[in-house]
């Protein structure tokens, strides 16, 4: 048997990391201090000041899918390291110990069951896993979400946070670029919607692939959303960056977004498109 | 002719050489010297270059006299008309293309454009496209695809632009546009790593039924400076980075990420760009020998398949 066969597929190993730990949560934004229980009510949203807090695949299939019941699929692809690749630290390593942190296998998870009655496959990625990077298996884990969604004509529903495409597994992650693109460009001939929401951040090779692809791409408020990242375009002109650049807020301006949705109403807003849809 | 580091002790035997050419002007004493000298330069040429570290193909890859995609055509095709512009917002000067014909086949070819001298190194931006870059691309390939056109696409690009302006036309969107088309585009498409290949600028025209490099080339997911920088925190580690990330022709078809790798001229393709580009001409002849067999719905699944399959993981019914 080989090592991460897990008998028990609903193991969780530590909390995850993107939430603060203790029962009083700072707002980073205002620097104001609100209580778990309230913060958690209201989907990790700071009702005062609308700030968002990262959250993961989990707080978003509990958000989205009705009863928080949801089929796993995809979940026995595993990571590797096919290119030996050792930085400051082994890759290997650097795997275990993320796993380990997170209590997550990779960068992203796939989940199969109802939003508001719609049946519907969500893929959803997970900045605690080396910085939602995409190697190999959030490349193979997508694409078995985007054929699910296509066999069984489910509307799939990408949610995106990563800084990019996962260097530690080098040409492979970046030709995770084409493949992605390509099951898209098939689900598209079925007619089958593709809901792409961008969260806080979605750049490089995820938003050159299927963050862009949607037939409706969507984002929370405040996201960073981009290409390159502001520190790398801040070096090649030379000069600061306007205020709000690269925001949710900018690419709705520049004609990129469809619409900007908070995390509370994220369920209802998907639920009404995805009904005017069917009609 | 510029050499690079590693090239100096050929470089030191070679001014010998032309020193001693110049010394026996008229004069045939020194023949045998000179000759011998050649010899010891030819071998001492061969043994570098069979021994290059991945640093040394991103250095020859970026060599500033290696043939570029508008040299290529140049040397390679029987007619060419350029074609301009994204019909949107401009044309790029940093992507190229336009109709060709191949030893009397018409092609489609697209590339990225570097600049050779300084001036037109601004002009070309450092071989990096923009977004009109992008979707001048896209618009060429639609058209070949129209007309029954296959399509050839030439690599070398640093990476696509990362400027304000390029995030504020969609640099992103225009490359993903790219990616889902080419993949279900109903002409035959060869891609081929002329130079550098950088990431998403590069595999925004790079989504083929056969993709080849060149010999001294790269195809990387981060430049070795850049991945240096993020996982060393300092720009000091790139040949490290390079050896990490497998970059080279050779690692790429280890991988079975490419068909083939193009052999380049001994000390790479800048020393005859005759040669170089009859290499890349070959291959284009071959591949579109095969790919022409196929009609559009094959073509489509034979790049479906290529890349569906791309990528290292571990899957526990395969592996219990």
């Amino acid at each position: 048997m080989a090592w991460f066969k897990r008998k028990d597929s609903n193991i969780q190993t530590d909390k995850k990391k993107d939430m603060p730990e203790g029962i009083w949560v700072k707002v980073p934004e205002t620097g104001e201090t609100i209580h778990r229980r309230e913060l958690e009510e209201n989907h990790w949203v700071d009702p005062l000041s609308g700030y968002h807090f990262r959250v993961g695949s989990e707080e978003y299939f509990s958000i989205l899918f009705d009863g928080n019941k949801f089929t796993e699929i995809a979940d026995d692809i595993m990571p590797t390291d096919p290119l030996d690749f050792e930085d400051r630290k082994k890759y290997k390593d650097r795997i275990k110990q993320t796993q380990k942190k997170s209590g997550l296998s990779d960068a992203c998870r796939v989940g199969v069951g109802k939003l508001d009655k719609h049946n519907v496959v969500i893929a959803c990625m997970d900045f605690s896993f080396i910085g939602g990077s995409m190697g190999s298996v959030v490349g193979e884990r997508l694409c078995r979400a985007i054929d699910h969604a296509r066999e069984k004509k489910y509307p799939l529903i990408i949610i995106s946070q990563s800084g990019g495409a996962r260097m530690m597994e080098s040409v492979y992650s970046l030709m995770q670029l084409p493949k992605t693109s390509a099951k898209l460009a098939l689900l598209e001939r079925e007619k089958v919607p593709y809901i792409s929401v961008m969260t806080n951040p979605t750049t490089g090779g995820v938003t050159a692939s299927y963050a862009m692809l949607g037939d409706f791409n969507i984002a929370e408020p405040g996201a960073l959303i981009g290409f390159a990242g502001p520190r790398v375009i801040r070096q090649t002109i030379g000069r600061d960056l306007p205020e709000g650049f690269q925001t949710s807020e900018y690419l709705l301006e520049h004609g990129f977004l469809d619409f900007i949705v908070a995390r509370p109403k994220l369920k209802k807003k998907l639920s009404k498109l995805l009904r005017i849809l069917r009609n | 002719m510029q050499y690079l580091d590693f090239e100096q002790p050929i470089a030191e035997l070679e001014k010998k050489i032309d020193e001693l050419n110049e010394l026996s002007v008229g004069d045939e004493v020194l023949t045998p010297e000179i000759n011998r000298l050649r010899k010891k330069a030819d071998q001492l040429r061969e043994s570098i270059f069979s021994n290059l570290t991945r640093w040394q193909r991103v250095q020859l890859a970026r060599h500033p006299e290696r043939p570029y995609t508008l040299d290529y055509i140049d040397l390679m095709t029987d007619e060419f008309i350029e074609l301009h512009g994204d019909r949107y917002h401009a044309d790029d000067k940093a992507m190229v293309g336009g109709l060709a014909t191949i030893d009397g086949q018409s092609v489609m070819i697209i590339g990225h454009q570097k600049g050779r001298d300084t001036k037109q190194r601004q002009y070309r931006n450092f071989g990096m496209a923009n977004p009109e870059g992008y979707r001048k691309a896209y618009r060429l390939m639609k058209t070949a695809e129209k007309f029954g056109i296959p399509v050839v696409t030439l690599l070398d690009t640093p990476g696509a632009y990362p400027g304000l302006e390029a995030e504020e036309r969609g640099q992103a969107e225009a490359i993903a546009k790219n990616l889902k088309l080419m993949s279900v585009l109903e002409v035959p498409i060869i891609s081929i790593v002329i130079g550098e290949g950088a990431s998403g600028g590069a595999i925004g025209i790079g989504v083929g039924n056969e993709i080849y490099m060149m010999e001294n080339t790269w195809y990387s997911v981060i430049s070795p400076e850049s991945c240096s920088s993020i996982l060393w925190k300092t720009w000091e580690y790139k040949e490290q980075a390079a050896s990490a990330l497998k970059l080279t022709a050779k690692d790429l078809l280890e991988m079975k990420i490419i068909d083939g790798v193009i052999k380049e001229p001994l000390g790479g393709a800048h020393r005859d760009f005759e040669k170089s580009a009859q290499a890349v001409k070959e291959q284009i002849l071959k591949s579109l020998k095969r790919l022409n067999k196929m009609k559009p719905a094959e073509l489509i699944d034979h790049r479906i398949e290529k890349y569906s399959v791309m990528g290292v993981w571990l899957e526990a019914d395969q592996n219990s």
